[in-house]
């Protein structure tokens, strides 16, 4: 059975008329599907590992905490918070339009579209579905092909504990997401690249369909000299290998450092990195392998590159039988060199170095905005020079990552990296229309607004527009 | 010769906007004030020319202009003004309970280089609006206005300027020609009014840059007429849906009423009030009164023509229907229940045509304006609370109006926007400001507090101890580390 463009209109079809229904609206109904959620997330824990290891060679523990983790705390956020979330809020009015009361209320989209990347196949498909269903919507998921055995495993369980005639799940690669992308849609959110990201905004200027990118850049992480060097470079790994063996979108993907104190980090990285992985790390239960074959290629393009055959410092190993690459560090890369030009998603780490450190605020804005910038300083000045100075879609001074687990921050891009955010209360946002309502009674208006425009009614007018109480009182009693 | 000129200059140009945006001044909060007290002093100093230019353009009555244009972007400045340092400044961020980070705030950051196309039924509001939030936000900006409204472009275009750092904000006047080079540009945000035709264009040439876009589109904004009992009410309902339609740019205003929803025992004492009040309001010659505005040009004359030529469409009209070409003049136009399929009740009409279409239960406009698409307004004329909580949660807009219309427009704390086809994004107070900036995630962390089982190699106790630490469960955690919390999971799973 093919899922072409006419399945497409006809799935799509088939959740207009739920969301029609307004059976999504209500508060017991998103409830019920958030607990269901929670439930699925708890219950399925193992099978869910599993899929992660079929995938990726996840660690456990990586999946556990990073995609399970973040999930439930995601649907205990919103489970503890939607009701007031779905309150409408008092907009104040002024004198121009007395008497009158305001609000905005929330309401939901209607029917939209998630489109998930291979990386975090669960967190990131999940993630923008619990938002979409507390705030009201009906929703589809296309889950990653590259990481088959989870989308496999999505299509299951959303199918067994979701509602279905409410949240389904395409599987499927180019084709099937051409199809649906040739609907129409009420938002779309999009994780992955830029190329695919541009496919995805063009289809939905054709239905002025709002979307959110979640895209990804060189995140780039500049260490200076007055740090705790164990400590930096544990969490640098940390949000490096620790992370998909740097298969993340807001990995550190090049550090920038003095000449000085180079080969003082690169010695610290090596000692905690065999910490971490032990001797022979392409062995190491603790790394993820490279997602699929041809990101293997693209990555060792970047070490046969004749501009960094000398630079590799530490690592190197690859099996491409296991698709497995050591974590590498790479200094003093030519800057125009490939692993350079373009996001790395991988365990190589280029060190790129600089006379002074101020230097590296003009080498990460001569490239594009990334999702993440990173510092590590114990300068307070150079701190907030950071803060005001780099664009990114966020920063986080002296760690790496971690920032995304703090919900009452909005995860996002900017410029190439993306456009809009979620997480916490930003998901239900991001899947909400604010309607701005106005009420206004039948009295308080006189004649002033209306033609035929006389003198005082202008005045009047005038006053009333600056919100002017005494202008307006003036006027109508004929002293100005 | 010309465009290649225009080509090689407008890319220099640019480039110097970009090169003065990286030397920081923009982001200053003197910059923002000194450029937001440049736009209050062009609207005051220049408000006759204002006022002059949209009777040029569009016919306008300067009481309407004032009312519309004027006296809502001096109150937008004002506001901003006195409000932009708060706007700018960042916003903390709550921590959860677990200290992983000592702080977190969001920072408002401008986009950069930011353009806004703006359209020629509102020219100087539409244009100075989306202005005031861009420039309070730190960005610079191009400002392409209509050329459909040539003098108010032309003001736009040669005095604005002299109020404002014009290394930071150019205005680029011009037809499509000059919009189309324009659009294939890099911006950093591009914020768009106009129609959804135009409104696609634009988003799929931002799709090269992935820049982010406002449309503020139209529709056919409904109002929904229900009985009123005293006839002071229905009175009041009935002049304020004449001015949403006749006293508002003669109809073509975004948020205009594009057509009435009546009972049909109602339609003739309305028609009779619609008629009654237009007689009050503009008296017995409306063209004379000068108070209705003129259509913008010929091309949206034939248009209005044609909307009025078909067939059954012209049978249904009962009052007005005749137009003055030369004058750019359509006489206020009542029509009832024109067929539902003719252009007239399936387009946009953007001019001074009311139709009235009859229902037997009022109740029955909820379904007949969700057959149409999401509209930037709905307008309901109804005490009945029953009916008001229906429409407002069975219906989809930009905004929902109860007994009145287009004011809206003039709450800075609504936020004024579209949805579906009528557009997304929305701007007005400090929404503007937020629609032109990047909400930028800065989180700190020190040396202090580190989680040794953050990190590799993996064991039971760390995976416990981090996914306590991950739900944020201080006292999960020193459960773990007393040895109190047995993990349910299998030492083969944790080591594998």
């Amino acid at each position: 059975m093919v899922f072409d463009g006419e399945a497409a209109a006809s799935l799509v079809k088939e959740l207009r008329l739920s969301f029609n229904s307004g059976k999504t609206r209500s508060y017991e109904w998103r409830i019920s599907q958030l607990k269901a959620f929670l439930k699925m997330v708890v219950e399925q824990e193992d099978q869910i590992v599993e899929a992660l290891r079929s995938d990726l060679a996840k660690p456990p523990l990586e999946t556990v905490v990073y995609e399970i983790g973040m999930l439930k705390n995601s649907c205990e956020v919103t489970l503890k918070e939607l009701k007031q979330w779905m309150t409408p809020e008092k907009a104040k009015t002024s004198i121009t339009t007395f008497p009158s009361s305001a609000e905005i209320v929330p309401e939901p989209l209607g029917v939209v579209l998630v489109i998930s990347a291979w990386n975090y196949p669960f967190l990131l498909s999940l993630d923008p579905v619990v938002g979409a269903i507390a705030a009201g919507n009906a929703v589809v998921l296309k889950p990653s092909e590259i990481a088959p055995a989870s989308s496999a495993l999505l299509l299951k369980l959303l199918g067994e504990y979701m509602d279905n005639s409410c949240v389904r799940v395409v599987e499927g690669a180019v084709d099937e997401t051409t199809a649906l992308l040739q609907q129409k849609w009420d938002k779309i959110l999009y994780t992955g690249n830029g190329k695919v990201g541009r496919i995805v905004m063009a289809a939905a200027a054709k239905h002025l369909t709002p979307v959110i990118l979640e895209l990804g850049g060189k995140s780039p992480t500049v260490v200076d000299s007055n740090v705790n060097l164990e400590v930096t470079a544990r969490r640098i790994i940390s949000g490096k290998w620790g992370c998909n063996n740097g298969q993340a979108c807001i990995s550190p993907d090049y550090i920038i450092t003095t000449k000085d104190f180079a080969p003082k980090l690169v010695d610290a990285l090596k000692i905690e990195l065999e910490n971490c992985f032990g001797k022979n790390p392409l062995e190491s239960v603790d790394l993820s392998r490279i997602v699929s074959s041809n990101h293997f290629a693209r990555l060792t393009k970047f070490l046969d590159d004749d501009k960094v055959s000398g630079k590799i410092v530490f690592g190197g190993e690859k099996d491409e039988s296991k698709l497995r690459i050591a974590p590498t560090l790479l200094l003093d890369v030519p800057r125009d060199s490939l692993i350079m030009s373009e996001e790395i998603f991988g365990p190589l780490l280029p060190i790129i170095t600089v006379n002074k450190l101020e230097e590296s605020f003009d080498f990460i804005n001569e490239g594009t905005k990334p999702l993440a910038a990173y510092l590590f300083t114990n300068d307070n000045k150079f701190k907030e020079e950071f803060v005001k100075n780099v664009s990114a879609g966020g920063l986080l001074i002296n760690d790496t990552v971690l920032h995304l687990v703090v919900h009452t921050l909005p995860f996002g891009g900017v410029g190439e990296s993306g456009m809009g955010a979620y997480h916490g209360k930003f998901s239900f946002d991001a899947f909400t229309h604010r309607k701005a309502i106005l009420y206004r009674g039948f009295t308080g208006d006189g004649s002033i607004r209306y033609p035929p425009y006389t003198d005082t009614k202008q005045k009047t007018m005038k006053a009333l527009v600056a919100g002017d109480v005494t202008g307006v009182v003036r006027a109508l009693f004929g002293w100005s | 010769m010309e465009f290649f000129s225009l080509e090689t200059n407008l890319e220099n140009d640019l480039n110097n906007m970009r090169k003065y945006y990286e030397s920081g001044k923009t982001k200053e909060a003197s910059w923002r004030e000194s450029q937001l007290k440049g736009l209050r002093n062009f609207v005051i100093e220049n408000e006759e020319n204002i006022l002059k230019s949209l009777k040029k353009d569009l016919g306008k009555h300067h009481v309407e202009a004032f009312r519309d244009e004027v006296g809502i972007l001096k109150r937008s400045i004002d506001l901003a003004i006195k409000s932009f340092r708060k706007w700018m400044s960042g916003k903390e961020a709550k921590l959860p309970q677990i200290a992983l980070l000592s702080s977190a705030e969001i920072v408002a950051e401008p986009l950069g280089l930011v353009l806004i196309i703006s359209s020629w039924n509102f020219p100087f509001g539409v244009s100075l609006e989306p202005l005031i939030g861009a420039v309070a936000a730190g960005n610079i900006v191009v400002l392409k206005p209509s050329e459909m409204a040539p003098f108010s472009s032309s003001l736009l275009g040669t005095v604005l300027p002299n109020y404002l750092d014009i290394n930071g904000i150019k205005v680029i006047e011009g037809g499509p020609e000059v919009g189309e080079q324009l659009l294939h540009k890099k911006w950093d945000k591009i914020f768009f009014t106009g129609s959804a035709r135009v409104g696609r264009i634009v988003m799929s040439a931002a799709v090269e840059h992935l820049t982010p876009v406002t449309l503020e589109l139209g529709g056919k904004c409904p109002a929904l007429l229900d009985s009123l009992s005293t006839s002071w009410d229905r009175e009041m309902a009935v002049k304020r849906i004449l001015l949403a339609k006749y006293g508002s740019c003669a109809g073509q205003a975004c948020i205009a009423i594009d057509y009435v929803l009546v009972e049909k025992s109602f339609s003739s004492t309305l028609v009779e009030l619609l008629k009654e009040n237009i007689q009050k309001m503009f008296g017995d010659n409306p063209k004379a009164s000068n108070t209705i505005g003129r259509i913008v040009n010929r091309k949206h004359c034939n248009r209005i023509k044609s909307l009025l030529n078909e067939p059954k469409v012209k049978e249904s009209v009962v009052f007005g229907g005749s137009m003055d070409e030369d004058d750019l003049f359509m006489e206020p136009t009542i029509l009832l229940d024109p067929p539902l399929e003719s252009a007239i009740m399936t387009e946009e009409i953007f001019g001074p045509l009311l139709p009235i279409i009859t229902l037997e239960k009022i109740e029955d406009g909820i379904q007949f304006i969700n057959s149409k698409g999401k509209p930037l307004a709905i307008y309901a004329f109804t005490k009945n609370q029953t009916l008001q909580r229906r429409m407002l949660s069975e219906t989809s807009s930009g905004s929902i109006v109860f007994n009145d219309a287009i004011l809206q427009y003039v709450a800075d704390t609504l936020p004024f926007g579209g949805i579906g086809d009528s557009g997304f994004g929305k701007y007005h107070g400090k929404f503007s400001f937020d629609t032109f900036s990047h909400h930028k995630a800065v989180a700190r962390r020190s040396y202090y507090t580190d989680f040794w089982f953050r990190f590799p190699p993996w064991n039971l106790n760390k995976f416990q101890l981090l996914e306590e630490a991950y739900n944020l469960n201080y006292i999960g955690m020193l459960l773990v580390l007393l040895g109190l919390k047995r993990s349910k999971r299998s030492l083969y799973m944790a080591c594998n």
